[in-house]
């Protein structure tokens, strides 16, 4: 049932309409089996309604959609049981046992073992995996914010998904907490060949975790690649600084390290306190989304993604 | 392994799961019982008096009355007040992720609340057969017809139940549901016979399924003679197999499609939504 060309997700030209609100206007982007795909955008920019079109939870008004080869409004249980999400804050089951519940839900997905869909995941792996170990005879009502969290993410994670869908995995989390969530994800993506796709609003974390960021604004796909690309494309200077006998210097350049080879060509050691500077992924956000807002953009920066195609 | 088989399995597991935590929680045992034991009580103090020439004590004619509004307003309410509130938090929605969750989920919440109205009507039984007596179980034919009809009762107000769950949106709305429930239990016949209110009243109260499941309480519960209390002298068996049949299979029909539409629209947004309204009420 897989995807023989590895594309795990297709969207062309989705659009989603309110009344008479448009709120997606022709979003596309595809993934790759075992891609991270993380999904940046303004609150209101249309995320979580794309995330809840490709879940299956909502009709799309058009485009063309495809969830593991399959349309999600056409998606079967079988199909569910292949994708894992989720949702934003969720405060269910507050009465049951992290154990229980897991242990619950889990029996749900054993039905669809074998026939080309992997084994889903023993509670106890899951707890283990998601560090709930100290909790997992824990009443979930007793649970921190961030704990609760990281029980929706074991969730999801319970049928052992090719595919899993997370809106703000992470907030509410400790940095610790983050840290441990960045190395799981790291782990589904590299050993389980899990496709991501989530929402943040922690650039950092996009940047960490993102093998592609897709940045949403105005119901649009402003830019599509990865962090690195998406930085050399709208902000192509670097800033270099250093010191030369007590005295700073800066200047900006688009080739940083000729450069530099040159300064050091030139100075030798005497070169002190240097840094090269790109610019981050959260300049690059801030100055596509003000861009986007002025208007002065009408097409997407699109970099993988063309090369993709 | 068949994944509806399963999810019926699954969904037997969540009712057991459940009603364990009703039954071993302060709250939730309070909330059961409370009601049940206030009118147990106050049936024991009036115990000695009789209704009118009958020779029979009020509360022994009014406890088949009481365990018959008990599967009806719980078999009603409880399942309604369960959606309602798991539509609110998020369990619903749980649900619609993995595979079969829904058919497990209802199967879940059917067994837990059918079992919660069991163990009441369980206990005021017991319990009332011990203070105030009366009513008494006349070999195997009247045990049959006590599972008869809480089943019909059950199946009369379950399937209602729910419906008005998909359709009602949060806890004020199931709050104000009682009121016009409560009133129904007051016109149903539980603590005095119908005939003693006006025509119109009973007319009404006999469109519902309380006053129904109260009268086969007493028809099996109390001795032959005091059917002369009841309208026409009767039982009205065919009545009341067609009140509560009616109910039941209009119920059946309708609450899979109005389950099936609300299941369709819950999504993350329409929850948020459903919290950003509750915030704004809480302040």
């Amino acid at each position: 049932m897989r995807s023989t060309d590895g594309v795990v997700l297709d969207v062309e030209d989705l659009r989603m309409r309110y009344d008479t609100a448009d709120v997606l206007h022709g979003v596309g982007f595809r993934a790759k089996r075992g891609e991270v795909l993380v999904m940046l955008g303004p609150n209101g920019a249309g995320k979580t309604t794309t995330l809840e079109i490709l879940e299956g939870f909502r009709k799309r008004s058009e485009g063309r959609v495809g969830v593991l080869g399959v349309d999600p409004e056409q998606g079967d249980e079988r199909w569910r049981a292949r994708i894992g999400v989720v949702l934003q804050s969720w405060r269910d089951h507050a009465r049951w046992r992290v154990r229980e519940l897991l242990g619950h839900l889990g029996a749900l997905y054993l039905p669809y073992r074998g026939e080309g869909i992997r084994p889903p995941w023993g509670s106890d792996e899951l707890i283990d995996l998601v560090g709930l170990a100290d909790q997992g005879d824990a009443r979930i009502a007793t649970l921190s914010g961030g704990q609760r969290r990281r029980l929706d993410v074991a969730i999801g994670l319970l049928g052992r998904p090719e595919l899993l869908f997370m809106d703000e995995p992470t907030a509410g989390f400790d940095p610790a907490a983050r840290r441990d969530f960045h190395d799981l994800v790291h782990r589904l993506a590299d050993l389980e060949e899990t496709t991501v796709l989530m929402t943040t609003h922690d650039l950092d974390e996009a940047e960490k975790l993102a093998d592609r960021i897709l940045i949403l604004a105005g119901g649009r796909i402003i830019a599509d690649g990865s962090a690195a690309e998406l930085t050399r494309a709208v902000a192509g200077e670097a800033e270099v600084r250093w010191s030369l006998d007590d005295r700073h210097f800066v200047h900006t350049t688009s080739e940083s390290m000729k450069f530099v080879h040159e300064l050091f060509g030139q100075h030798g050691a005497e070169v002190r306190e240097l840094e090269v500077r790109r610019a981050s992924l959260e300049e690059v956000y801030m100055t596509l989304v003000r861009r986007h807002e002025s208007g002065e953009i009408d097409g997407a920066v699109r970099t993988l993604a063309e090369v993709g195609r | 392994m068949n994944p509806t088989v399963t999810a019926f399995r699954v969904g037997l597991a969540r009712g057991r799961i459940e009603l364990r935590q009703l039954f071993t929680a302060a709250p939730d045992l309070i909330g059961q019982f409370l009601t049940p034991a206030i009118a147990l009580a106050v049936l024991y103090l009036i115990r000695d008096r009789d209704y009118a020439d009958t020779g029979m004590s009020i509360a022994e004619l009014a406890l088949p009355g009481l365990i018959g509004s008990i599967v009806a307003f719980n078999g009603l309410f409880a399942i309604t007040n369960v959606l309602v509130l798991d539509r609110e938090d998020g369990t619903l929605l749980r649900a619609k992720t993995v595979p079969k969750g829904m058919i497990s989920y209802f199967v879940g919440k059917i067994v837990a609340s059918a079992g919660s109205v069991c163990a009441q009507v369980v206990v005021v039984l017991a319990v009332g057969a011990v203070i105030i007596g009366g009513s008494a179980f006349d070999g195997p034919g009247a045990w049959a017809g006590f599972a008869g009809i809480m089943l019909l009762g059950l199946l009369a107000t379950l399937p209602a139940g729910a419906i008005l769950g998909g359709v009602l949106e949060g806890p004020r709305a199931t709050f104000l549901l009682t009121v016009p429930l409560m009133g129904l239990v007051a016109i149903s016949g539980i603590f005095y016979p119908l005939t003693a209110l006006p025509g119109w009243l009973q007319g009404v109260a006999q469109a519902f399924p309380i006053y129904w499941t109260g009268l086969g309480m007493r028809s099996v519960l109390l001795p032959p003679e005091a059917v002369s209390v009841e309208i026409g002298g009767s039982w009205r068996y065919p009545e009341m197999v067609g009140v509560l049949g009616g109910w039941a299979s209009a119920g059946l029909v309708i609450a899979p499609i109005v389950l099936a539409r609300m299941a369709r629209h819950e999504s993350g947004s329409s929850m948020a939504t459903r919290r950003d309204k509750a915030m704004q009420r809480a302040f």
